[in-house]
């Protein structure tokens, strides 16, 4: 899934300071899965500016909606009948939502209440971790199932470094050295051959670097 | 033909079988030339060559290539170090030509360490390529005169290809086979990190010799003499991949006030003359940080004056 994490109430209070109408706009998808972007937290964000404006002693009306996908035209469409009674949206999906209803409703001011981290999971509850750095073409089945890409500081392909320290990152003893746990995975299931080959450099055309991408899938499009 | 790959001084040193015996030399945190060119004065004549460090530790300093040409420009031998973290392939291959064209003869190909420990962790990093796709880099633009993408060098750079290797970072039965990945790479020489645990080093050697890696390849072993307990404490716990046994710290706090730098130039000379019978090792690449004026004496000291002239 995307991870995110709420952005500091302090920064959300600075954006909004001078609004009155505000709709918080939720998604059920993977921020309502890890916690931070679902409709209770939708309740929890827009209570908390309720008490904070009175605390300050401002009006403030805020709407609370909860759209089944943020990146999804067809979801963004339900709120087309209520979005013009307000000043701006909160939207606390992924970076795709924000997006998508500034794109959709562009003369309204759209704010993101959420910061997205990365595409990962849940490794246990609370605590989320790194799995893909979307590059576009797959190569963890030479990695023995593990992303080097996403999970080594240097996204080494012909790793471990020098700086692998007792299965840890150079960076920091809580970050694991991916290449410590993809050599000892492959020599166990005798594998070390294939780690023996040199990985030539990577085309990163598929990734960030060959520019905004977008994908079409002609079978798809009507 | 040249019967050298790069007729590098360092290249012909070994080459001609001799031990050889590298410096280092880490460039200003500025553009101050006089300094640095009084750091390498220490070195001219008591080394082959002089490793010229890029941004080590991810701190800012003068480029590595900059203070190459400097060091060239003062009759020493540069080994220009180039690290991943902060050039694309574009870069790399251009600066590659770049420093070829004044006169570089070896680079030594790192990954670089990651831009957190330094004085710019804001920065983003590149690693477009890893140091072993560095290595493979320089010897396709050396050895098939054509750049990464297939295409025609006019007048390819022939530089003598260098290689970091550490001994003692995990997981430690891995690390002679990535030794061999690099050097399957192209690498023609090795310097290995700073090496204290000598139980360890010679039981990583064993393995390389007996993979017969050191007749692929000339393997350098690093020293790096220690200057205090401090410091000795400050390797072991501070610096990734490094391994300094207690023995050695307990030996250096005995020395006794006044005495333990002495010490730790003692275990140097002590180490190197150890190198000079070990099987496998072609020479020692003496990393004296920020204390090249005792390079003189610790080369005294381990007898491998005069450096041979070929």
């Amino acid at each position: 899934m995307i991870v995110a994490e709420p952005k500091p109430i302090k920064e959300i209070l600075e954006m909004v300071r001078d609004l009155k109408k505000i709709l918080i706009v939720g998604c059920k998808g993977c921020v309502t899965v890890c916690n931070v972007g679902g409709s209770k937290e939708v309740a929890i964000l827009a209570s908390t500016l309720r008490i904070a404006a009175k605390k300050n002693g401002k009006e403030i009306e805020i709407g609370e909606e909860t759209l089944e996908r943020q990146c999804d035209p067809e979801y963004i469409e339900e709120i087309k009948d209520i979005i013009n009674d307000y000043d701006a949206v909160i939207s606390i999906a992924c970076g795709v939502g924000p997006q998508f209803l500034s794109e959709r409703y562009p003369a309204t001011r759209v704010f993101p209440g959420v910061n997205t981290r990365f595409m990962g999971g849940a490794i246990e509850h609370g605590i989320w971790s790194e799995r893909c750095a979307g590059c576009g073409t797959c190569v963890v089945h030479y990695f023995g199932g593990l992303c080097p890409i996403a999970r080594c500081s240097k996204s080494l392909l012909n790793g471990p470094c020098g700086g692998s320290n007792n299965g840890k990152c150079e960076i920091s003893g809580d970050v694991d050295c991916i290449w410590d746990i993809i050599v000892r995975k492959m020599m166990e299931q005798g594998r070390l051959d294939e780690l023996l080959e040199f990985k030539p450099p990577k085309s990163w055309m598929t990734a960030r670097d060959g520019g905004p991408r977008t994908m079409t899938r002609e079978e798809l499009v009507k | 033909m040249s019967e050298y790959k790069s007729g590098s001084n360092l290249e012909k040193v070994l080459k001609a079988g001799h031990f050889a015996f590298t410096g280092e030399c880490g460039p200003p945190q500025g553009a101050n030339v006089e300094h640095l060119v009084e750091k390498a004065g220490h070195l001219k004549g008591y080394v082959d060559a002089v490793n010229v460090t890029d941004n080590q530790t991810a701190v800012v300093r003068m480029s590595s290539w900059a203070a190459s040409l400097i060091l060239l420009e003062q009759g020493l031998e540069p080994n220009f170090q180039m690290v991943c973290r902060d050039r694309n392939r574009l870069a790399i291959q251009s600066d590659i030509l770049g420093v070829y064209s004044h006169g570089i003869r070896n680079m030594l190909c790192l990954s670089g360490d990651h831009q957190k420990f330094g004085n710019h962790p804001d920065a983003k990093n590149v690693f477009d390529i890893d140091s072993m796709q560095l290595i493979h880099t320089v010897k396709t633009m050396r050895d098939e005169g054509t750049f990464l993408n297939g295409q025609k060098i006019d007048v390819p750079p022939k530089l003598f290809i260098g290689a970091a290797s550490n001994p003692f970072a995990e997981p430690f039965d891995f690390r002679v086979y990535r030794l061999a990945k690099k050097i399957a790479a192209g690498a023609d020489f090795i310097q290995t990190q700073c090496i204290y645990n000598m139980d360890r080093f010679r039981e990583f050697m064993k393995r390389a010799v007996d993979m017969g890696l050191h007749e692929k390849c000339y393997i350098l072993a690093g020293v790096t003499p220690m200057k205090s307990v401090g410091m000795a404490r400050y390797m072991a716990k501070q610096v990734p991949g490094m391994d300094v046994p207690d023995t050695l710290i307990k030996r250096l706090r005995s020395a006794g006030k006044g005495k333990i730098a002495a010490e730790g130039i003692q275990f140097a000379v002590e180490q190197i003359e150890e190198f000079k019978e070990m099987e496998g090792i072609a020479g020692v690449h003496l990393m004296a940080i920020e204390w090249e004026h005792r390079v003189p004496e610790i080369a005294e000291m381990a007898g491998v004056l005069p450096r041979p002239k070929v």
